[in-house]
């Protein structure tokens, strides 16, 4: 069986070349919806009505579908975060840190007072600063010291996460609101592209940083180093490429990237332009946004239209609570799904799978009634191992 | 410093080793036969959910059991995705952790599930010196010297060694490679499994929805620490857990009140960070950790 799925998938692959990405990652959205389904199920509620509300309310009308913007905004540059970094050959889960960094980078600009214009420039490249030497730390360890990029990133979430508390609550705190931190003024904000939305020119930032980052990677010396790097590191070493410059190179570009993510959020999110202490509204961001590198296939025009299905899902998700009454974390269950799903390589090869699966079951059973009636009684072993050697001979013909 | 202050420092680091070594000690017969699962922090949030659900249902042991049997299951799909389907282990492992966030978040949201009341609750075996000890800190302290005997001593942990370090060779010797590496995974799920349980059935008798506070990757750390050998894990993991009681004890020192909590928070953190860069070097890896084998 083995042999003839490996007879099968080069010329499936020729056939699909260009369509199976999207393909598999439509089809992995769909395996995401499906198990949703099942939870919701589980749970008792009526997983019908909260999908149309999901969709209605993210792609049904303007206002839902700026709103599916605007979720999108942060989460198409964390998942740049993941995906630059994935194409040097490294995971940085830390973009999850690397933006609470950067949303207090953008909120403690406030501490001066700066002309509008400025301003606004000012808290972007701080939060870009800040993000990025939170990236670099656990880089650095990683040359230096060889220490996993897994476990060291995932360190800096926490830490950062609790130095984040500290300065929600202790420095940068709203003295008339102490639960959250000062308003970021007027002259700091994003403006608003929508009224009654919270789409503000992040998304543009966004949009923009996503083909700054396709123009270093993709058309530039150093972005053909980091992706020779990623796709085989010692052939890259003996082109003579330094694989400490790209790793340093990409995890920079990514920290620069969710804290940019962290700042297009809290400048441009209407009512309060703050952050509340316990970080409600950040946490999970950074680990959304690997969800939707995945299935962007860790390109950024793929992570693009990706970001604005997952803010699709995320505003919908608000008006699944509201109508169908499902809690909002459900969406969460359908990125988790997708990502378990968009590990198996080729993942429409699994139809063809299950069908020689079943087909093998099939096999396997009726040789097993022939001999039956045969002079000896078979045990199952014996008669698998017969198939096995007819298909040998299959392979020899 | 007196006796009793020493005694409760020990009993809180203990409880708060158990996940750490239960994990880690899962995690390295998973990693000896070559499979790299950073799922684990989503296993402790998953089955530190469906324990409780199992504690209300029928008590502690069912709960635990419960528990073990979410590991166990979902340690299950990790390895077919990661041996059958040849699939990613890192981004597996990261889908896990994403779909335990959603799933444990949904489910709390959906039917509140409230603290376990005291006869739910695992018992705790009684002290001379006041405190109760949870009868899975002893089965941690053993766990990891079955683990060892195994790996070192039997034929099957020289098998899950040799799928680990060539698992050409090893499938050339007749071993069932991928077999070997799911049975192995799904083994180290059901450790984290009742790891996952035991922090909400016994050591905190309640659940939240960040309950695993990144244990799991402490316990990956661990992991490191211990270069795969699950007696060093047991040492890593008391370490690990010491810092992590450091929050309760640190309040009785008057000496120390200036510090936030938030930086006390901090220190198991920075402490992995610490001994994981100072470790690194002089542990080896099996050659194939996470390679997804494919035969020729």
């Amino acid at each position: 069986m083995r042999h003839r799925r490996a007879q099968t998938a080069p010329a499936r692959r020729r056939t699909l070349t260009g369509l199976s990405p999207v393909l598999e990652s439509a089809l992995a959205g769909l395996l995401g919806l499906l198990v949703g389904v099942v939870v919701m199920t589980i749970y008792g509620y009526n997983p019908w009505a909260a999908i149309v509300a999901l969709f209605s309310g993210a792609y049904g009308n303007a206002t839902g579908f700026a709103n599916a913007l605007a979720k999108a905004t942060p989460l198409l540059l964390t998942a740049l975060t993941f995906a630059i970094c994935v194409r040097a050959g490294m995971f940085n889960i830390g973009a999850e840190g690397q933006l609470f960094m950067g949303t207090l980078a953008a909120v403690a600009v406030s501490l001066v007072t700066l002309p509008p214009g400025i301003d606004q420039i000012a808290r972007l490249v701080l939060a870009m600063v800040v993000g990025a030497l939170w990236s670099l730390v656990p880089a650095l360890l990683k040359v230096t010291r060889g220490v996993s990029e897994v476990i060291s990133t995932i360190m800096f979430n926490w830490i950062a996460k609790w130095l984040a508390l500290y300065l929600v609550l202790n420095i940068l705190f709203d003295p008339l609101r102490a639960e959250k931190t000062i308003s970021i003024p007027v002259s700091g904000r994003l403006p608003l592209l929508m009224g009654k939305t919270t789409l503000s020119v992040g998304f543009f930032v966004a949009i923009a940083f996503a083909l700054v980052v396709y123009f270093v990677v993709w058309h530039t010396v150093v972005g053909y180093e980091i992706r020779a790097a990623g796709l085989n590191p010692t052939a890259a070493k003996y082109g003579g490429i330094n694989s400490r410059r790209t790793m340093l190179l990409s995890f920079t570009l990514g920290g620069m990237a969710a804290g940019l993510a962290g700042a297009c959020y809290v400048m441009g999110t209407p009512p309060t332009y703050g952050v509340f202490a316990g970080l409600p509204e950040l946490t999970n961001l950074g680990f959304d946004g690997m969800a939707v590198a995945m299935v962007g296939r860790n390109h950024p025009i793929g992570i693009i239209f990706s970001a604005i299905f997952f803010g699709g899902l995320n505003a919908g998700g608000r008006a699944m609570q509201l109508h169908a009454g499902v809690p909002l974390d459900m969406v969460r269950v359908v990125n988790g799904t997708i990502v378990l799903a968009m590990a198996i390589p080729e993942l429409i090869r699994i139809f063809p799978m299950v069908k020689s699966g079943v087909q093998r079951t099939i096999s396997s059973v009726r040789p097993r009634r022939g001999t039956d009636s045969g002079d000896t009684p078979s045990d199952p072993d014996s008669s698998a191992s017969r198939g096995d050697a007819t298909r040998k001979k299959e392979r020899g013909a | 410093m007196n006796l009793s202050y020493f005694w409760m420092v020990l009993i809180l680091s203990l409880h708060a080793m158990v996940p750490l070594v239960l994990t880690a000690v899962g995690e390295i017969i998973g990693e000896t036969a070559g499979l790299f699962n950073i799922g684990l922090e989503g296993i402790l949030l998953m089955s530190a959910f469906t324990g409780v659900l199992g504690a209300q249902f029928g008590g502690p042991w069912v709960g635990l059991l419960t528990g073990m049997l979410t590991g166990g299951a979902i340690s299950l799909i990790f390895s077919v995705i990661t041996t059958r389907f040849k699939g990613s282990q890192m981004i597996a492992g990261i889908g896990i952790n994403l779909f335990a966030i959603g799933f444990v978040a949904f489910g709390m949201a959906a039917r509140g599930v409230s603290s376990l009341p005291q006869g739910k609750r695992l018992f705790a075996i009684q002290t001379p010196l006041g405190m109760g000890i949870s009868p899975i800190v002893i089965v941690a302290l053993v766990v990891p010297f079955i683990a060892y005997f195994f790996l070192k001593r039997t034929r099957a942990g020289l098998m899950l060694k040799a799928v680990g370090e060539n698992p050409e060779a090893a499938d050339v010797a007749g071993i069932d490679v991928l077999r070997v590496r799911l049975l192995a995974t799904t083994f180290g799920g059901i450790l984290a499994g009742l790891a996952g349980a035991y922090i909400s059935v016994s050591w905190v008798g309640s659940m939240t929805k960040d309950i695993s506070q990144g244990r799991g990757f402490i316990a990956l750390a661990t992991v490191v620490f211990s270069g795969l050998n699950p007696l060093l894990a047991l040492v890593g993991g008391f370490i690990f857990g010491f810092f992590e009681s450091l929050a309760v004890w640190i309040r009785n020192m008057p000496a120390l009140k200036g510090i936030p909590t938030q930086f006390i928070a901090m220190a198991p953190y920075v402490v992995t960070l610490l001994v994981v860069a100072g470790v690194i070097g002089r542990v080896r890896f099996p050659k194939a950790l996470g390679e997804p084998y494919k035969r020729e």
